[in-house]
Protein backbone atom coordinates (compact mmCIF):
# COMPACT_ATOMS: atom_id res chain seq x y z
CA UNK A 1 0.00 0.00 0.00
CA UNK A 2 0.93 3.85 -0.42
CA UNK A 3 0.44 5.20 2.63
CA UNK A 4 1.31 4.07 5.89
CA UNK A 5 -1.54 3.24 8.54
CA UNK A 6 -0.63 6.35 10.13
CA UNK A 7 -1.64 8.90 7.56
CA UNK A 8 -4.02 7.13 5.43
CA UNK A 9 -6.77 9.44 7.12
CA UNK A 10 -5.64 12.25 6.68
CA UNK A 11 -5.04 11.46 3.03
CA UNK A 12 -8.76 10.05 2.41
CA UNK A 13 -9.94 13.65 3.55
CA UNK A 14 -7.37 15.53 1.27
CA UNK A 15 -8.47 13.13 -1.59
CA UNK A 16 -11.95 14.00 -1.26
CA UNK A 17 -11.42 16.99 -0.42
CA UNK A 18 -9.75 17.29 -4.21
CA UNK A 19 -12.38 15.48 -6.05
CA UNK A 20 -14.57 18.58 -6.77
CA UNK A 21 -13.64 20.75 -9.56
CA UNK A 22 -15.04 23.70 -7.50
CA UNK A 23 -12.69 22.54 -4.99
CA UNK A 24 -9.22 22.11 -7.05
CA UNK A 25 -10.28 25.67 -8.30
CA UNK A 26 -10.06 27.41 -5.22
CA UNK A 27 -7.11 25.36 -3.88
CA UNK A 28 -5.29 26.77 -7.30
CA UNK A 29 -6.86 30.45 -6.81
CA UNK A 30 -5.84 30.50 -3.39
CA UNK A 31 -1.84 28.76 -3.82
CA UNK A 32 -1.44 32.10 -5.97
CA UNK A 33 -3.07 34.90 -4.22
CA UNK A 34 -5.10 34.75 -0.35
CA UNK A 35 -8.97 36.00 -1.26
CA UNK A 36 -11.82 36.42 0.77
CA UNK A 37 -14.73 33.88 0.45
CA UNK A 38 -16.81 36.48 -0.83
CA UNK A 39 -15.13 37.25 -3.21
CA UNK A 40 -14.81 33.57 -4.14
CA UNK A 41 -18.25 33.25 -4.34
CA UNK A 42 -18.51 35.61 -6.63
CA UNK A 43 -16.22 34.40 -8.94
CA UNK A 44 -18.19 31.07 -8.87
CA UNK A 45 -21.64 32.49 -9.42
CA UNK A 46 -22.57 30.06 -6.69
CA UNK A 47 -24.30 31.06 -2.79
CA UNK A 48 -21.37 32.45 -0.11
CA UNK A 49 -22.93 29.21 1.78
CA UNK A 50 -22.00 26.82 -0.93
CA UNK A 51 -18.25 28.48 -1.11
CA UNK A 52 -18.24 28.33 2.81
CA UNK A 53 -19.09 24.71 2.76
CA UNK A 54 -16.21 23.86 -0.09
CA UNK A 55 -13.28 25.93 1.87
CA UNK A 56 -14.56 23.96 5.08
CA UNK A 57 -13.64 20.45 3.40
CA UNK A 58 -10.48 21.94 2.05
CA UNK A 59 -9.74 23.06 5.41
CA UNK A 60 -10.56 20.16 7.07
CA UNK A 61 -8.04 18.09 4.54
CA UNK A 62 -5.30 21.09 5.48
CA UNK A 63 -5.03 22.35 1.87
CA UNK A 64 -6.43 25.82 2.96
CA UNK A 65 -6.17 27.76 6.10
CA UNK A 66 -8.86 30.41 6.79
CA UNK A 67 -8.45 33.90 8.66
CA UNK A 68 -11.04 36.14 10.11
CA UNK A 69 -9.65 39.82 9.03
CA UNK A 70 -12.10 42.39 10.32
CA UNK A 71 -15.46 41.29 8.15
CA UNK A 72 -14.01 39.10 6.02
CA UNK A 73 -12.44 35.30 6.18
CA UNK A 74 -9.62 35.23 3.78
CA UNK A 75 -8.19 32.13 2.70
CA UNK A 76 -5.15 30.77 1.85
CA UNK A 77 -3.19 27.45 0.46
CA UNK A 78 -1.44 25.52 2.28
CA UNK A 79 1.86 24.82 0.29
CA UNK A 80 2.89 22.14 3.30
CA UNK A 81 -0.03 19.75 2.26
CA UNK A 82 0.00 20.04 -1.22
CA UNK A 83 3.66 19.35 -1.16
CA UNK A 84 2.82 16.60 1.24
CA UNK A 85 0.23 15.07 -1.19
CA UNK A 86 2.90 15.04 -4.27
CA UNK A 87 5.50 13.70 -2.23
CA UNK A 88 2.98 10.30 -1.25
CA UNK A 89 3.10 10.25 -5.13
CA UNK A 90 6.55 10.54 -5.46
CA UNK A 91 7.02 7.56 -2.88
CA UNK A 92 4.72 5.09 -4.81
CA UNK A 93 6.26 6.02 -7.77
CA UNK A 94 9.37 5.13 -5.93
CA UNK A 95 8.26 2.07 -4.22
CA UNK A 96 7.54 0.23 -8.07
CA UNK A 97 10.73 1.37 -8.92
CA UNK A 98 12.47 -0.33 -6.44
CA UNK A 99 9.67 -3.31 -6.65
CA UNK A 100 11.05 -3.03 -10.38
CA UNK A 101 14.72 -3.57 -9.48
CA UNK A 102 13.88 -6.65 -6.92
CA UNK A 103 12.04 -8.66 -9.09
CA UNK A 104 14.66 -7.54 -12.02
CA UNK A 105 17.49 -8.96 -9.29
CA UNK A 106 14.75 -12.45 -8.78
CA UNK A 107 14.90 -12.87 -13.04
CA UNK A 108 18.65 -12.82 -13.07
CA UNK A 109 19.32 -15.12 -10.05
CA UNK A 110 16.88 -17.84 -11.86
CA UNK A 111 18.65 -17.38 -15.39
CA UNK A 112 21.83 -17.84 -13.38
CA UNK A 113 20.14 -21.27 -11.89
CA UNK A 114 18.97 -22.61 -15.05
CA UNK B 1 15.29 -3.73 -16.39
CA UNK B 2 14.23 -0.38 -17.41
CA UNK B 3 11.30 1.88 -15.97
CA UNK B 4 10.30 3.82 -19.13
CA UNK B 5 7.12 5.67 -17.65
CA UNK B 6 5.53 6.68 -14.67
CA UNK B 7 2.43 8.58 -15.06
CA UNK B 8 -0.34 10.44 -13.62
CA UNK B 9 -3.49 9.75 -15.79
CA UNK B 10 -5.93 12.76 -15.21
CA UNK B 11 -8.23 11.05 -17.07
CA UNK B 12 -8.59 7.73 -16.41
CA UNK B 13 -7.77 8.52 -12.94
CA UNK B 14 -4.91 6.38 -12.11
CA UNK B 15 -1.29 5.93 -11.64
CA UNK B 16 0.54 3.83 -14.53
CA UNK B 17 4.26 2.12 -14.32
CA UNK B 18 5.47 0.51 -17.36
CA UNK B 19 8.85 -1.55 -16.82
CA UNK B 20 10.74 -3.98 -19.35
CA UNK B 21 12.02 -7.08 -18.09
CA UNK B 22 14.51 -9.39 -19.64
CA UNK B 23 12.45 -12.44 -19.38
CA UNK B 24 9.54 -13.39 -21.22
CA UNK B 25 5.99 -13.19 -19.95
CA UNK B 26 5.70 -16.95 -18.43
CA UNK B 27 8.34 -16.18 -16.21
CA UNK B 28 7.26 -13.08 -14.82
CA UNK B 29 3.80 -14.19 -13.94
CA UNK B 30 5.43 -17.13 -11.85
CA UNK B 31 6.72 -13.45 -9.71
CA UNK B 32 3.29 -12.80 -9.16
CA UNK B 33 1.54 -16.65 -9.00
CA UNK B 34 4.37 -18.01 -6.73
CA UNK B 35 3.44 -16.77 -3.26
CA UNK B 36 7.35 -17.80 -3.14
CA UNK B 37 8.72 -15.38 -5.34
CA UNK B 38 6.45 -12.92 -4.56
CA UNK B 39 7.84 -12.49 -0.93
CA UNK B 40 11.13 -11.69 -2.32
CA UNK B 41 9.91 -8.45 -4.01
CA UNK B 42 6.62 -6.92 -2.67
CA UNK B 43 8.03 -5.87 0.23
CA UNK B 44 11.23 -3.56 0.86
CA UNK B 45 14.37 -5.00 2.39
CA UNK B 46 13.64 -3.85 5.33
CA UNK B 47 10.00 -4.72 5.91
CA UNK B 48 9.90 -8.51 4.08
CA UNK B 49 6.70 -9.64 3.19
CA UNK B 50 5.01 -12.71 3.76
CA UNK B 51 1.88 -14.21 2.11
CA UNK B 52 -0.15 -16.98 4.29
CA UNK B 53 -2.40 -16.95 2.14
CA UNK B 54 -2.68 -16.74 -1.80
CA UNK B 55 -5.39 -17.24 -4.54
CA UNK B 56 -4.56 -15.85 -7.92
CA UNK B 57 -8.30 -16.79 -9.70
CA UNK B 58 -11.59 -15.09 -9.26
CA UNK B 59 -12.40 -14.03 -6.32
CA UNK B 60 -9.60 -15.50 -4.18
CA UNK B 61 -8.31 -14.30 -1.52
CA UNK B 62 -4.13 -13.48 -0.06
CA UNK B 63 -3.72 -12.76 2.86
CA UNK B 64 0.73 -11.09 4.17
CA UNK B 65 2.49 -9.33 6.79
CA UNK B 66 5.44 -7.39 6.17
CA UNK B 67 7.70 -7.44 9.49
CA UNK B 68 9.54 -4.18 10.24
CA UNK B 69 12.87 -3.86 11.71
CA UNK B 70 11.90 -3.99 15.49
CA UNK B 71 9.43 -6.86 14.42
CA UNK B 72 6.28 -4.74 14.17
CA UNK B 73 3.89 -6.22 11.34
CA UNK B 74 2.09 -4.51 8.98
CA UNK B 75 -0.84 -7.24 8.04
CA UNK B 76 -2.28 -6.68 4.18
CA UNK B 77 -4.66 -8.25 2.28
CA UNK B 78 -5.57 -9.23 -1.31
CA UNK B 79 -8.58 -10.05 -3.65
CA UNK B 80 -8.60 -11.09 -7.02
CA UNK B 81 -10.82 -9.96 -9.14
CA UNK B 82 -9.81 -11.33 -12.41
CA UNK B 83 -7.10 -13.53 -13.71
CA UNK B 84 -5.55 -14.21 -17.45
CA UNK B 85 -2.45 -15.81 -16.96
CA UNK B 86 0.61 -15.12 -18.21
CA UNK B 87 -1.16 -11.70 -19.44
CA UNK B 88 -3.33 -10.15 -16.87
CA UNK B 89 -3.88 -9.70 -13.24
CA UNK B 90 -6.35 -7.71 -11.37
CA UNK B 91 -6.91 -7.54 -7.51
CA UNK B 92 -7.66 -4.93 -5.00
CA UNK B 93 -5.02 -4.61 -2.16
CA UNK B 94 -5.75 -3.15 1.17
CA UNK B 95 -4.53 -3.00 4.89
CA UNK B 96 -5.66 -6.02 7.55
CA UNK B 97 -6.27 -5.34 11.17
CA UNK B 98 -4.39 -6.96 13.56
CA UNK B 99 -6.15 -10.30 13.27
CA UNK B 100 -5.13 -10.42 9.46
CA UNK B 101 -8.49 -9.87 8.51
CA UNK B 102 -9.45 -6.87 5.94
CA UNK B 103 -9.71 -3.72 7.55
CA UNK B 104 -12.88 -1.97 5.87
CA UNK B 105 -12.08 1.60 7.62
CA UNK B 106 -9.10 1.92 5.59
CA UNK B 107 -8.15 2.71 1.65
CA UNK B 108 -7.77 0.02 -0.56
CA UNK B 109 -6.09 0.98 -4.17
CA UNK B 110 -7.45 -1.03 -7.30
CA UNK B 111 -4.37 -2.76 -8.93
CA UNK B 112 -3.92 -4.16 -13.28
CA UNK B 113 -1.24 -5.90 -14.10
CA UNK B 114 -0.16 -6.48 -18.02
CA UNK B 115 2.45 -8.22 -19.36
CA UNK B 116 2.83 -8.00 -22.75
CA UNK B 117 5.72 -10.64 -24.53
CA UNK B 118 7.96 -7.86 -26.90
CA UNK B 119 10.57 -9.92 -28.41
CA UNK B 120 12.69 -11.78 -26.09
CA UNK B 121 11.70 -9.06 -22.97
CA UNK B 122 8.30 -8.89 -21.26
CA UNK B 123 6.54 -5.10 -20.59
CA UNK B 124 4.86 -5.24 -17.52
CA UNK B 125 2.71 -2.56 -17.02
CA UNK B 126 1.27 -1.78 -13.23
CA UNK B 127 -1.98 0.79 -13.28
CA UNK B 128 -2.82 1.70 -9.64
CA UNK B 129 -5.77 3.88 -8.77
CA UNK B 130 -7.68 4.60 -5.38
CA UNK B 131 -10.54 3.26 -4.09
CA UNK B 132 -11.64 5.04 -1.29
CA UNK B 133 -13.49 3.26 2.12
CA UNK B 134 -16.59 5.79 0.94
CA UNK B 135 -15.94 4.37 -2.66
CA UNK B 136 -15.39 8.18 -3.69
CA UNK B 137 -15.08 7.35 -7.52
CA UNK B 138 -18.95 6.11 -7.03
CA UNK B 139 -20.62 9.05 -4.79
CA UNK B 140 -18.61 11.50 -6.54
CA UNK B 141 -18.26 10.49 -10.62
CA UNK B 142 -14.55 10.81 -10.09
CA UNK B 143 -11.39 9.64 -8.28
CA UNK B 144 -8.75 10.93 -6.65
CA UNK B 145 -6.39 10.95 -9.25
CA UNK B 146 -7.83 13.35 -10.84
CA UNK B 147 -8.57 15.13 -7.96
CA UNK B 148 -4.62 14.81 -7.37
CA UNK B 149 -3.32 15.65 -10.84
CA UNK B 150 -5.76 18.35 -11.39
CA UNK B 151 -4.87 20.53 -8.07
CA UNK B 152 -1.19 19.60 -8.41
CA UNK B 153 -0.11 19.73 -11.48
CA UNK B 154 0.42 23.51 -12.13
CA UNK B 155 1.72 23.46 -8.52
CA UNK B 156 5.90 22.87 -9.19
CA UNK B 157 5.33 26.36 -11.25
CA UNK B 158 3.22 27.96 -8.46
CA UNK B 159 6.21 27.10 -5.82
CA UNK B 160 8.82 28.45 -8.10
CA UNK B 161 6.89 31.64 -8.75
Amino acid sequence: MVVDRFDSDGLDRLFAALSDATRRDIVERVLVTEQSVSSLARRYDMSFAAIQKHVAVLERAALVRKQRRGREQIVRGDVDTIREAESVLERYRQLWVDRADRISDLLRDSRVAD
Amino acid sequence: MDTIESTVDRDDRTLTFVTVFEAPPERVWQVWEDPRQLERWWGPPTWPATFTRHEVEPGGESRYHMTGPDGEKAPGWWRTIAVDAPHRYEFEDGFSTDDGEPDTSMPSMHMVITLEADGPTTRMTVVASYASVDDLDKVLGMGMREGMTGALSQVPALLAA
